[in-house]
């Protein structure tokens, strides 16, 4: 796919009240910057991410999907990024079948203490969400001039 | 006045692989060098010109080719920088330049005898024909 | 309809500078709901505050959205606000420019722009709240405390002399930790048993404190102020009641040869032990695998000496469950193993030494009895060489990243009392930094220098080798630029310390954060340094990051302030962001039951009105003061009946929305 120079991306960032959420605080008092594409929804827990979520942030427009939730062994609630875990891979290997490639979806682990984490993996999602180009193979053709 | 160039430190920096900026001034690598008294630039000042983009001074000092490639500084340092990598970056450097090379590709069949190994050569002629 | 006023902060600087906040402003105003908004510098002020205020009254507004910095900072504030002009406190969201937006981005289009999706997703997101009241739960008025050393033993102290009951796990056989190894401390070289010793026997006279010692946390459920705690207190074999701690039974053991942990695996001691002398509680324990009783079955021989007929081969770990209202984690460090380091030959030669196993050469109840001598051959050493920073400061892969902070007070210390008690001793000590913030002691560490005559050099040291039978330590001075070789008859490690292995487990059980290194995550770092993001979880001590005796006792003191706090409340507000579920749409799967963590849900056969049909079903009902509002049900539920208040579907599905536009 031809990568558009005047393509922003839409990337929704679910992330974990308890970890990454404070994670990407830490990034942000750090200065660690990532680019301004990611925009974040809080949860209280990366269980919270119902994946109708992100089939609506697809069906809306977005072009990758993160969800961001504490260390395995870590979750606040104890087994909650267990079920987030299961409920994602399930969903992302789907969303790969319907189109929508792996790429573009994704689920990290970021701890309250790695604001390095969470911009580098930020950085990283983006530039993969560039180089995949616009996400089109959601998108209904018929609306299309 | 140094000639000094950022522009060069950073060259030195993508070929060895190595952020000098990541040492801490601790010395343990000149502390653990066999070669160290043969130097006039010792292993911890290496890293620190580099950083400071003094490249010249080092790429004509004596210690460049005193350094034995034991890769010592390189096991013991505790902050990952790598000083023998920095050294093997500044004489590939050295190398790579044209024209300053102190023998030419039509000196090297002058020099030939029957001991040296066809190896030698034929590596010989490849660095020196740029 | 809502009618929603929106506040944009500048936060001084920190958000006017890369966001235009007048443009959120009027771009805001476009959002359906928006009946009001406005800019001001410092909206978490007072004068800000009473702008939220007085625009709750005047434009009767039933929903605010504050964008500044993160919730986490200023939710609570502005909840308060909202709260005093009459409005629901769970009526408020934050939008989070500046953490999320303006402290990363450096575009001022580009920040501004994001700025205003996070504004219009949050207007969407109120534009669905929904007030909500908080619940209450009790508080269990016990506090346990996890680790005996000098952290846990001033956190325990200072909450029972609040007249709390407290509990101190420790999972050696008795209390001290750390300090009660170390001879003297810095900076006023104070005896450190001296200090710590009347502490421990106030612990043990204290009757609010009850002391498990050789006893670890199995397990932990629960919630602040309810927390369920399970503690296996591990087979002593020796009755603690009875056991008068003569110590005859250490004298009559034959089996002798086990290391001394205590005394840094220096010397030996017997299968049946009391650490030290001044041990808390003074009662012998037996070490099962040393045992020759436990070996072989013959032996026994303990048992005959005890007068006091308190030895039991027979007894089991005993498994103690408890309620608490919050737990103080205290568990201390240990200083790293030094297999990595073999250049400075410490798994090799006896001469070369950590800095905690020279407290103990130099303690009177240490192995030489308080003379310095080499352990190789127990003679006196001419020259002793520190080395500081070994393992610390290191990224390499071998070390720990950190400065372990208490290394340059205690290696000044040592050099000052081996030339103070031996003169004749030649001491140097390489370093790459000497690191001296705190009361006296820069003026310790000069006093060091220039009145006890100690060598410090700039400079790491490469090496340490043996050289015709003594050593050699070849090393660098940077300012002379010269290359030494020195021999020594003694080499001290300042060896990096790191947070006790059972840090990370216990973090764990107490949902805890943690970070890469296992320190424990404080809840924010300037200005709730003894708390944990969870609630009713404390700090105190070296589990949070290195600390010395002062540093550690002043935190201490802060954790049982802040555990005192809680225990003296009779009620808990607990978070309406629970989870309820939709009786005509449940269908009573019990799917959701089974992914609580918190077994919260239940089910009820229930009458209910279903368009005109009545019929008892069976449904899900949610015990509001056990959910603790993960949302794991939420997404179990199969027919979509199960919510999460204040994350609801509709509200994150608007937020989505809101972004994609």
């Amino acid at each position: 796919m031809q990568v558009n120079s005047e393509f922003k991306p839409k990337i929704v960032a679910f992330c974990c009240n308890w970890c990454s959420y404070a994670g990407a605080d830490l990034a942000g008092s750090s200065r660690l910057s990532y680019p301004a594409d990611v925009k974040i929804i809080k949860v209280p827990c990366s269980c919270r991410v119902n994946p109708l979520f992100v089939l609506r942030a697809f069906e809306k427009g977005a072009d990758g999907v993160i969800i961001c939730g504490c260390h395995p062994g870590d979750c606040h609630y104890s087994t909650g990024n267990y079920y987030a875990r299961r409920r994602m891979t399930l969903l992302f290997s789907m969303l790969d079948y319907l189109g929508i490639e792996k790429g573009r979806t994704r689920v990290e682990w970021v701890s309250a203490a790695e604001g390095v984490k969470f911009s580098t993996v930020m950085n990283n999602f983006v530039s993969k969400i560039y180089q995949l180009g616009e996400n089109v193979k959601l998108g209904d053709l018929r609306c299309r001039k | 006045m140094v000639h000094k160039s950022l522009e060069q430190a950073c060259l030195i920096m993508d070929r060895s692989g190595v952020d000098t900026r990541k040492c801490m001034m601790c010395g343990k690598c000149s502390a653990t060098c066999p070669a160290f008294d043969e130097m006039d630039y010792h292993p911890h000042q290496f890293v620190k010109m580099v950083t400071e983009g003094d490249i010249e001074s080092l790429l004509s000092s004596k210690s460049l080719w005193k350094c034995l490639s034991c890769f010592a500084c390189v096991e013991r340092c505790p902050r990952g920088v790598e000083p023998a990598n920095v050294v093997e970056a500044l004489r590939v450097t050295l190398l790579r330049r044209q024209g300053e090379n102190y023998i030419t590709a039509d000196d090297i069949p002058g020099l030939l005898d029957d001991k040296l190994p066809q190896q030698a050569i034929v590596s010989a002629f490849r660095k020196y024909k740029k | 309809m809502q009618k929603i006023g929106v506040f944009v902060c500048w936060c001084g600087s920190n958000i006017a500078a890369t966001v235009d906040v007048a443009e959120v402003v009027q771009a805001v105003k476009t959002q359906p709901g928006v009946a009001f908004a406005t800019d001001y510098q410092y909206m978490c002020s007072e004068a800000g505050q009473s702008i939220i205020k007085n625009a709750i009254k005047e434009h009767d507004l039933t929903g605010i959205v504050v964008c500044s910095c993160s919730p986490r900072m200023h939710e609570a504030t502005f909840r308060k606000t909202a709260q005093a002009a009459g409005l629901n406190p769970y009526m408020v969201e934050i939008a989070n420019i500046r953490e999320h937006c303006s402290w990363i981005h450096k575009d001022k289009n580009e920040a501004t722009q994001k700025a205003i999706i996070l504004a219009n997703a949050a207007v969407a997101k109120v534009n669905l709240n929904a007030p909500l009241v908080q619940g209450e739960s009790s508080v269990t008025k016990r506090a346990l405390v996890i680790g005996g050393g000098i952290a846990g033993i001033q956190t325990a102290l200072d909450i029972a002399e609040a007249g709390y009951e407290v509990d101190i796990v420790e999972k050696e056989p008795t209390i001290g930790g750390k300090m009660a190894q170390l001879d003297k401390t810095f900076p006023t070289l104070d005896c450190s048993a001296c200090i710590l010793t009347p502490k421990m026997v106030d612990v043990a006279a204290n009757e609010n404190i009850t002391l498990y010692t050789y006893s670890e946390v199995e397990q932990v459920k629960g919630f602040v102020g309810n927390f369920s705690v399970t503690i296996k207190k591990k087979a002593r074999y020796v009755k603690e009641d009875l056991c008068t701690g003569c110590g005859e039974c250490m004298s009559k053991c034959p089996s002798k040869k086990g290391k001394d942990e205590f005394n840094c695996g220096l010397n030996n001691r017997t299968a049946i032990n009391i650490p030290f002398a001044q041990a808390i509680p003074n009662v012998a324990y037996i070490d099962a695998e040393q045992c020759i009783k436990f070996k072989t079955g013959k032996c026994g021989l303990c048992e005959k000496t005890c007068s006091a007929n308190a030895i039991d081969y027979n007894q089991k770990d005993e498994i103690i469950e408890r309620e608490y209202g919050a737990i103080v984690m205290a568990t201390g460090y240990e200083p790293i193993k030094l297999d990595k380091f073999d250049e400075y030959q410490y798994s090799k030669h006896p001469d070369v030494i950590t800095s905690l196993e020279l407290e103990r050469i130099m303690n009177a109840a240490g192995p030489t009895g308080g003379t310095l001598l080499k352990m190789s051959d127990k003679e006196h050493p001419h020259s002793v060489t520190f080395i500081q920073c070994v393992g610390s400061r290191d990224i390499s892969g071998r070390g720990k990243p950190y400065c372990s902070k208490i290394c340059c007070m205690y290696t000044a210390k040592h050099a000052m009392l081996i030339r103070d008690k031996y003169p004749d001793v030649e001491v140097n000590v390489f370093y790459i930094d000497v690191r001296t913030p705190g009361k006296n002691f820069d003026e310790f560490y000069r006093r060091a220098v220039e009145e006890y005559g100690v060598n410090y050099i700039k400079g790491q040291v490469g090496k340490v080798y043996e050289k015709d039978g003594h050593l050699v330590v070849q090393a660098v001075d940077l300012i002379a630029n010269k290359q030494l070789v020195l021999d020594t008859d003694m080499v001290v490690l300042a060896t990096a310390i790191e947070p006790s292995k059972t840090a990370r487990d216990l973090a764990s059980m107490l949902t805890a954060s943690i970070d890469t290194n296992d320190f424990i995550t404080e809840a924010h770092p300037k200005l709730r340094p003894v708390e944990s993001p969870t609630a009713g979880i404390f700090l105190s001590g070296v589990c949070q990051g290195p600390k010395d005796i002062p540093e550690t006792v002043s935190q201490a003191g802060a954790a049982a302030a802040k555990v005192i706090g809680l225990l003296a409340k009779d009620k808990l507000l607990t978070n309406p962001c629970v989870a309820h579920s939709d009786e005509l749409l449940c269908n009573g799967c019990s799917q959701c039951e089974k992914v609580c963590p918190y077994g919260a849900i239940s089910y009820i056969d229930k009458e209910v009105n279903d368009h005109g049909v009545r019929e008892t079903r069976r449904v899900a009902q949610v015990n509001e003061a056990l959910c603790q509002g993960c949302g794991a049900c939420t997404v179990t539920c199969p027919s979509g009946a199960m919510d999460l208040k204040g994350f609801t579907n509709r509200q994150i599905m608007a937020e989505v929305d809101a972004i994609c536009k």
